[in-house]
């Protein structure tokens, strides 16, 4: 798979309350609504000007706190197809390989990717390309991939249970 | 066989493998399932698997407790589908509004049992490390899945090793040995690890105190927290148990039994296991702390921000809204009011909290100096109701978390400290030290 897109930068612990506002989480659950607040907190532009394909790059922890899902599906709502960062806070990270968000840690790209830029992602190379180089990312565990390959957790799961 | 961490020991258990190494990724099948306000919308993911009933209704246990009682229509109609949810599937692990915060009344009770495993629809749900379980959060697709299937895929994490030997100072609490090893290493600093309290300064701590642990490791990227059960955690796990059956009609005997056995196979690490790291703290060199806006790992020594004014001081959460919280709390208070301009909120974590600080006086002693009772659960914590900051107002909290927007207001302030702290800071009007409060 090959994604390409322009990338959003931000930095070291991007938490959940800043993508996706706690205030939110029992009362907004419409698709639109929810890609509506994705990072209001932090930069109003982002749901205005984001595009089909952007990426989402950050520093260490992101997506460090609370185990809201909503955190990453308002970022899939918006059309994003990955996020790179140095590194992710486990529940985000476990609630992207869920919903079928890639979530790549690669330090080094994340150092050289200049916000703004295109970025191109080859998921099946490993690499990251960016105007600075190419920078190469770990493959994930053989059991995680198949979550990713059926499309996330529930379609796992409905696979699992041989339903339609 | 090689030497095991605890963290090891207690996935492979939960596996039903006889060992496993780190980094294994294993299907496992959690003893306790937890969520709560959350429930409505895990039921919407759950549909999709088309069953009529969950595979583990024993194993599930829900409490209404993120914003209890319902502030809005909106949320009358979340709390409505979930009591529809359980009644439609027979859980017996239900508990209303009032009833409090999910991690405290787990605990109280004891519904989980040291060695076990909980998997928690709740960042929080390291808290249940204080009992020598292995809790751990994950997201809603997840706890559907496990409520249709049982199990869930984990991956084993490293172990890291935090040791306390001593006896902390007076006015020093766990909170502030949280916050100092969250200051020092980053609010990544256990990324993924498995954490592990050792040293006598730890098992000194009350058992409220050692629940403090393991709850604001979830603050530190750790997947898990752990601390070892020992003579007291088991005498409140027996009294937990007791009185759960007993007030369903049933006879605790078989439940105790289990808990015997539970303690008697504790899943205990090996001496010679594998580590990460090993931080190590002497009690008598830490001070109380205070976790900075906008993250809780920009940790300072109280003195470093005394003086700075608040508007608002809460007092409450799963982490510092307990028993011996209101008591330290309820000292400072003695005698003294809230300043004007100044909010103090008190709010239980659980209803057997509230219980015994009404026994205490404890309660009527916050509303003599001016402070505002709210209803046990997690109040403001997260800014879903009751509460919430005006833009540029600033709080001090005993909550665990201090983000920006955390309690509804992006442009507010939340300072986190030990609830002594926050008591005297409401008595002041601005951050203090209690030691140096004025008669
Ligand atoms: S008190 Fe706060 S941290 Fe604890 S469970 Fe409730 S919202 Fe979460």
């Amino acid at each position: 798979m090959l994604l390409a897109g322009r990338a959003w930068k931000y930095g070291d612990n991007v938490n959940t309350d800043i993508l996706f506002p706690g205030k939110y989480t029992y009362t907004v659950t419409e698709r639109s609504e929810i890609a509506r607040h994705a990072l209001e907190d932090l930069d109003p532009t982002f749901v205005t000007d984001v595009q089909q394909g952007d990426v989402v790059v950050g520093g260490r922890n992101f997506g460090c706190g609370s185990s809201r899902e909503q955190a990453v599906t308002c970022l899939l709502y918006n059309g994003v197809s990955a996020v790179v960062a140095a590194s992710f806070s486990r529940i985000f990270y476990r609630n992207a390989l869920n919903n079928g968000l890639l979530a790549i840690a690669c330090p080094q790209a994340v150092a050289a990717i200049v916000a703004g830029e295109s970025i191109a992602i080859d998921t099946e190379q490993q690499t990251i390309r960016c105007a600075a180089g190419e920078y190469p990312f770990p493959p994930l565990s053989a059991s995680v991939m198949g979550i990713v390959e059926a499309g996330g957790l529930v379609a796992y799961v409905k696979r699992k249970l041989a339903l339609p | 066989m090689a030497a095991q961490t605890f963290a090891q020991k207690a996935l492979a258990r939960a596996a039903g493998l006889e060992q496993v190494e780190v980094g294994q990724v294993v299907d496992a099948r959690p003893d306790v399932v937890l969520s709560h306000d959350n429930t409505a919308a895990i039921r919407r993911i759950w549909r999709q698997f088309a069953q009529p009933k969950v595979v583990i209704p024993e194993r599930i246990a829900i409490t209404l407790d993120h914003a209890v009682p319902a502030p809005t229509t909106q949320h009358a109609q979340n709390h409505a589908e979930i009591r529809a949810f359980v009644a439609e599937q027979g859980i017996q692990h239900f508990f209303e509004v009032g009833r409090g915060i999910c991690h405290q009344v787990l605990s109280e009770e004891a519904i989980v049992l040291p060695g076990q495993l909980i998997l928690g629809a709740d960042s929080h749900t390291t808290h249940f490390g204080w009992l020598g379980a292995l809790g751990a959060g994950i997201g809603r697709s997840e706890v559907a899945t496990l409520w249709a299937t049982g199990e869930l895929w984990l991956r084993v994490p490293e172990s890291m090793q935090i040791v306390l030997e001593g006896t902390l100072p007076v006015g020093v609490t766990a909170k502030d040995f949280a916050l100092r090893v969250i200051g020092d290493l980053g609010a990544d600093g256990g990324l993924y690890q498995s954490v592990e309290f050792h040293g006598s300064g730890v098992a000194a701590l009350s058992l409220e105190s050692r629940m403090v642990l393991p709850n604001m490791m979830a603050e530190f990227g750790a997947k898990n927290a752990w601390v070892a059960p020992d003579d007291r955690t088991a005498a409140y796990l027996a009294e937990g148990l007791t009185r759960r059956f007993r007030r369903q009609g049933q006879d605790p005997r078989a439940a105790l039994a289990a808990l015997a056995s539970a303690l008697s196979s504790a899943l205990l690490p090996d001496a010679e296991a594998v580590y990460s790291a090993v931080y190590r703290y002497q009690a008598a060199d830490l001070e109380p702390y205070v976790a900075c806006p906008h993250s809780v790992d920009k940790v300072v020594p109280l003195s470093a921000v005394a003086g700075t004014r608040v508007h608002q001081a809460f007092l409450g959460t799963c982490t510092n809204g307990r028993l011996e919280d209101l008591a330290a709390a309820a000292a400072v208070l003695r005698g003294r009011r809230v300043a004007p301009g100044v909010r103090l909120l008190v709010i239980p974590a659980s209803s057997a909290v509230l219980q015994a600080a009404l026994e205490e006086g404890y309660i009527q002693e916050f509303v003599a100096a001016g402070a505002v009772i709210g209803v046990p659960g997690c109040g403001p914590c997260m800014g879903n109701h009751m509460g919430i900051p005006a833009p540029g107002e600033t709080t001090i909290s005993s909550a665990n978390r201090n983000f920006r927007g955390r309690m509804g207001t992006a442009d507010a302030e939340i300072y986190l400290s030990n609830p002594a702290v926050v008591a005297a800071s409401a008595v002041a009007g601005r951050i203090t030290d209690p030691q140096t409060l004025g008669a």
